[in-house]
């Protein structure tokens, strides 16, 4: 356990109370789960019947198919928003005051509208196609995101080391390219990733909008009568690969944090923590903890 | 203009919706997350585990699979509920797991040495707790629990998508109706952004209020 304010170091009558404490937890926990178990064999969600489809190639292909078109989603979303990302920041932290005003703007609104109302306003009132629908909304709403993380990444970066690079003589985009903007991207990983988690995650909206990705596949699967509706199955396939897929995202994002800590490429820079960015809309110079 | 003026009771009970959808949901995620927040933090090994799993795994499921397990997977079990409450209940268990990890790091900002001094003064737990700890914890907590909360107000729209009356769900009628569909969206828009910024405005008061700079 980690040190916190609220507990002494137990003495020998406060373990054994834990031990009981955790031994009740424990119970308790087993019984829901078992509970759970019990539900899904009360209204026989393992009979072979419902499990069947799974064995069938064309079945498989379908889910495969599904997973392939939630990558390509992702795959696209995720260069894309971070080209988008880097032009908002570049923008933003621009000399030219109507540049930095028009990005700060498109960041500002793209952050605090719903990423569903966007796809929805690509999907159904610029009659896009679901996939670039799809890869646009998310674009927008992460590039967004990540316009303000590489922002404060840069502005993270100590001051002396830009002060050092003007003082050599260097030009603002050599000073950026060669300084701020390699220390800032390291410092910025983790964060950077974790938003990328966040993108993957929302490829599953493609589904309101029909594109064919993963949850749209399992729900053909699952609506059908043939195999007396294998809802419960379908879910308990899908999930575990989608929430596994973010999982190690997330866990890989968590090892570039701990890993850049030790790197002394980021000495001059705070190394984020592996989290999305998320802030009040109108926050800005809070630093990333 | 037209749109809303010819329309304002529709985009009035949908943005009812969407309020109503947040508070409920704000509610109950407070709720799982304080106590989430209090497993994880607790000297009980199993109680950490279940809160710690609860968090890796909810964080890490996409909003839409969620809603698809609950609205479509709960009713296989004879659970039959309105959708609006399946929305709730499953926006509430999401952002739940955002609310604990706020709660549980707004905690851990709080020093050792305080806690340590109110035990050597002779306090109780409880008095621990409630008057050195979590009064020090809420104010570093309050910037997070707002953006967490900004985050379902917009998440709150994919109710709109599983049938439940909101605001993001206006534009089917109105589409139907023949109206100007880049206006309907627009006037959409400005009601997100009129609770969103409201949410916004209402945490930036408590933060002038008690976050204190430590």
């Amino acid at each position: 356990m980690t040190a916190n304010a609220l507990y002494d170091v137990p003495g020998p009558r406060a373990r054994t109370r834990h031990r009981a404490y955790g031994l009740a937890g424990t119970v308790v926990i087993l019984a829901l789960i078992g509970w759970i178990l019990y539900l899904l064999f009360v209204t026989s969600q393992f009979t072979a019947a419902k499990w069947s489809p799974f064995t069938y190639v064309g079945i498989q292909e379908l889910l495969l198919t599904g997973l392939a078109n939630t990558l390509r989603a992702f795959g696209f979303a995720a260069v894309l928003s971070l080209a988008f990302g880097a032009v908002l920041a570049t923008g933003r932290l621009s000399v030219h005051r109507p540049i930095r005003w028009l990005c700060t703007l498109i960041v500002e609104f793209f952050r605090a509208m719903p990423l569903l109302v966007m796809i929805f306003f690509i999907y159904v009132a610029l009659q896009v196609a679901p996939l670039p629908a799809l890869v646009a909304g998310l674009t927008l709403y992460n590039g967004s995101v990540l316009a303000e993380v590489f922002r404060s990444g840069i502005n993270a970066v100590e001051r002396g080391q830009g002060e050092a690079a003007y003082a050599l003589g260097m030009r603002k985009t050599q000073v950026m390219t060669y300084v701020l903007v390699p220390q800032a991207v390291r410092a910025m990983l983790p964060a950077i990733i974790s938003q990328l988690v966040v993108a993957l995650k929302d490829t599953s909206l493609g589904f309101l909008i029909t594109y064919e990705e993963f949850l749209h596949a399992g729900k053909l699967i699952a609506s059908n009568l043939d195999y007396d509706l294998p809802f419960i199955p379908v879910v308990m396939i899908i999930a575990p690969i989608y929430i596994g897929m973010c999982m190690l995202l997330s866990w890989f994002a968590n090892w570039v944090s701990r890993r850049q800590m030790r790197n002394p490429k980021v000495e001059s820079a705070e190394v984020a923590a592996a989290e999305p960015g998320n802030l009040l809309p109108g926050d800005h110079q809070r630093p990333a903890l | 203009m037209n749109v809303l003026l010819d329309n304002l009771s529709l985009y009035a009970e949908g943005l009812l919706g969407t309020v109503e959808l947040t508070v409920y949901s704000s509610l109950l995620a407070l709720a799982i997350g304080f106590l989430m927040a209090a497993f994880r933090v607790a000297p009980v090994r199993s109680l950490r585990a279940f809160g710690t799993a609860w968090v890796t795994v909810l964080r890490n499921t996409p909003l839409t699979l969620l809603f698809f397990a609950v609205v479509l997977g709960l009713p296989r079990f004879g659970l039959v509920l309105p959708f609006k409450l399946f929305a709730i209940l499953a926006l509430g268990c999401y952002t739940s797991a955002f609310i604990c990890e706020a709660v549980r790091s707004g905690i851990n900002t709080v020093p050792t040495g305080q806690g340590e001094a109110a035990r050597s003064l002779g306090m109780t737990f409880p008095q621990t707790l409630g008057i050195v700890v979590l009064p020090q914890a809420f104010r570093s907590v309050i910037p997070p629990i707002g953006s967490t909360l900004i985050a379902l107000a917009k998440n709150s729209a994919i109710a709109g998508a599983f049938s439940v009356v909101e605001l993001l769900g206006v534009y089917k009628p109105l589409n139907e109706l023949g109206y100007s569909i880049i206006w309907t969206f627009v006037w959409i828009a400005v009601g997100y952004l009129i609770v969103t910024l409201s949410i916004s405005a209402i945490f930036h008061v408590l933060e002038k209020h008690y976050g204190v700079a430590r």
